[in-house]
């Protein structure tokens, strides 16, 4: 059996672990143990071992080369099991999900937000509620409610461009393709 | 500020103090955070990383916290002076190693320390003395409020903070607790304990984290994971096991001192032996001989005034801060040779501990029948 890291030498460690009922297995050649620090039990974590390359494998699959804003690639995650940019979490984001899930206890933060984007999140899910409003209120022929939902609307979505344009691009540029709206996969995927 | 004054002076944590520190010696919490539209540090390239430091270092240093506050770039540190900071958990082992384009700025308490360019663009770490891990959090949420206000974080809507390593991803946060546990290692007990922490989600490591040997019956337990959890929940869970494993270790101690006081006496009467009467020691054997002084000072087997220059050995026995002091750089036996001196002298006025507050008597002749 060839080693599970460099996948030359000759396997002679094996390795379980139990971490929250998943069990994870590795084998490794004796270099590959000693450079890891597996042989200290009490300083070593599978996990952050298995990160590195069991993550990379996954992330073969996600089919995506490189990454268009810093040029990093999934031979390099493998390497360093590192990701290059704020963006590779989009680039690479299909082969990250379940190396992520297997990883955290969840798969969506629910945590603390920066403020910024806990405004511009809130001002998008307001935008959407007052667009869906407003197609109410012209069906409905209630001008004045609509007058009303235009301006709001107006209004909002200056704000939003605002921040956009200062930094609350991540919400765009990271959120913005292929995940899913905050509020719905809090609802829904957890 | 220069960096020599802060070398000179002891940080809050390790005078000791907080609740429970006998056993929770200190508290440490750890965000990392990213900039937007940047490669992480060990991506980019040093024109970018210069561009990176350039852009946070005056935002950190003009917070309130940062008063008076010691901000050193990382090549002009000498690798001794980082290594001081590396053994006073100040800078982390894999910050200690970078060159141009990496910073510290740590508060003049040295309960604050902010790493530029480290694994993340930051990393800025609260630590304070025993078990205040919620106080510990409140003091770096504070300085991440302030700076997420000037500094263009990488969020996502869903995977929360973006970091360099997807083990970090999300709330960003490593939440730690540095524990002493003789009486669950004489015990025996010490690798349950471990194993069920690990089921439930949290890493024990030893004393400088990753990877390092648990030396002096100190080991750190940290919260692996950082999606799908708040921040709160992540502390109250390690707050929960803290205050358990404080249990248990207390249990084992008591344990021990009903079943087995002369192996308990043993070690620390050895221990005491040993150390003040030791031509060369090294910094593994003087961080395990002092672990049964500092137990011995918890079972008031020597009287509390030993307690602090115990303490301060642990720290002043490690080998930069052996060196601080010196002119230049010593070879290893010449360390052993000093570091034996220093525990001598500061053992000198103890006297030999005493069993009779346990109300046992030392040795002791066994069961009478």
């Amino acid at each position: 059996m060839n080693c599970d890291v460099c996948q030359q030498g000759q396997a002679t460690v094996f390795l379980t672990q139990i971490v929250d009922g998943k069990m994870q297995k590795v084998n490794l050649c004796e270099t590959c143990s000693r450079e890891k620090g597996v042989t200290d039990p009490t300083g070593f974590a599978l996990a952050d071992l298995l990160m590195g390359m069991g993550a990379a494998q996954e992330i073969e699959q996600g089919g995506v080369q490189k990454c268009p804003a810093c040029g990093f690639s999934q031979s390099d995650f493998k390497k360093t099991g590192r990701l290059g940019c704020p963006d590779c979490y989009q680039t690479f984001a299909e082969g990250l999900a379940p190396m992520l899930s297997g990883m955290h206890k969840g798969t969506v933060h629910t945590g603390k937000r920066p403020v910024r984007m806990a405004q511009f999140l809130e001002r998008r899910a307001r935008l959407k509620g007052a667009e869906s409003e407003l197609r109410r209120a012209v069906a409905q022929e209630d001008y004045e409610t609509a007058a009303r939902l235009r301006d709001e609307i107006r209004e909002l979505e200056s704000a939003m461009a605002g921040v956009g344009s200062e930094g609350g691009t991540s919400a765009r540029s990271v959120g913005g393709a292929g995940a899913p709206e905050p509020q719905d996969s809090e609802g829904g995927e957890v | 500020m220069p960096i020599r004054r802060l070398l000179g002076e002891t940080g809050e944590w390790m005078q000791g103090g907080g609740p429970h520190s006998q056993i929770v010696v200190s508290s440490r919490v750890r965000l990392a955070r990213n900039l937007n539209g940047h490669a992480f540090p060990g991506w980019a390239r040093k024109q970018e990383r210069m561009q990176v430091l350039d852009s946070i270092r005056p935002e950190v240093e003009r917070l309130p916290e940062m008063e008076g506050a010691y901000s050193v770039l990382s090549q002009d540190m000498t690798a001794l002076e980082k290594q001081v900071l590396v053994e006073r958990h100040l800078l982390s082992r894999e910050h200690a190693s970078k060159g141009v384009g990496s910073a510290v700025v740590m508060n003049r308490a040295q309960t604050i320390s902010i790493m530029i360019n480290e694994e993340d663009h930051l990393r800025m770490q609260a630590i304070r003395g025993g078990l205040q891990l919620a106080e510990a959090f409140e003091l770096i949420n504070q300085v991440d409020s302030a700076l997420e206000a000037r500094l263009d974080f990488a969020f996502h809507p869903e995977l929360g903070f973006l970091t360099a390593c997807p083990s970090n991803v999300g709330t960003g946060m490593r939440a730690s607790a540095m524990v002493h546990l003789p009486g669950l290692v004489l015990s025996e007990q010490i690798n349950q304990v471990i194993q069920a922490v690990n089921k439930i989600g949290l890493a024990v490591r030893g004393l400088y984290g990753e990877g390092t040997e648990a030396l002096g019956n100190l080991f750190q337990v940290s919260n692996q994971t950082t999606l799908g959890e708040t921040e709160t929940e992540i502390l109250a869970r390690l707050q929960r096991v803290m205050e358990q494993i404080i249990e248990h270790e207390q249990n084992a101690r008591l344990m021990l001192l009903q079943k087995k006081p002369n192996t308990l006496l043993d070690h620390v009467g050895r221990g005491y032996g040993i150390l003040l009467h030791a031509y060369t020691m090294s910094s593994k054997e003087a961080l395990n001989l002092l672990s049964y002084i500092k137990l011995g000072i918890d079972l008031r087997l020597f009287p509390e005034e030993c307690r602090q220059p115990v303490d301060e050995l642990f720290m002043e026995t490690q080998p930069a801060h052996l060196q601080k002091g010196t002119r230049q750089k010593l070879a290893a036996e010449e360390r052993d040779v000093l570091r034996a001196e220093i525990i001598r002298a500061k053992l000198r006025g103890f006297r030999a501990p005493d069993a009779a507050p346990l109300g046992l008597r030392a040795p002791d002749p066994g069961p009478a029948s």
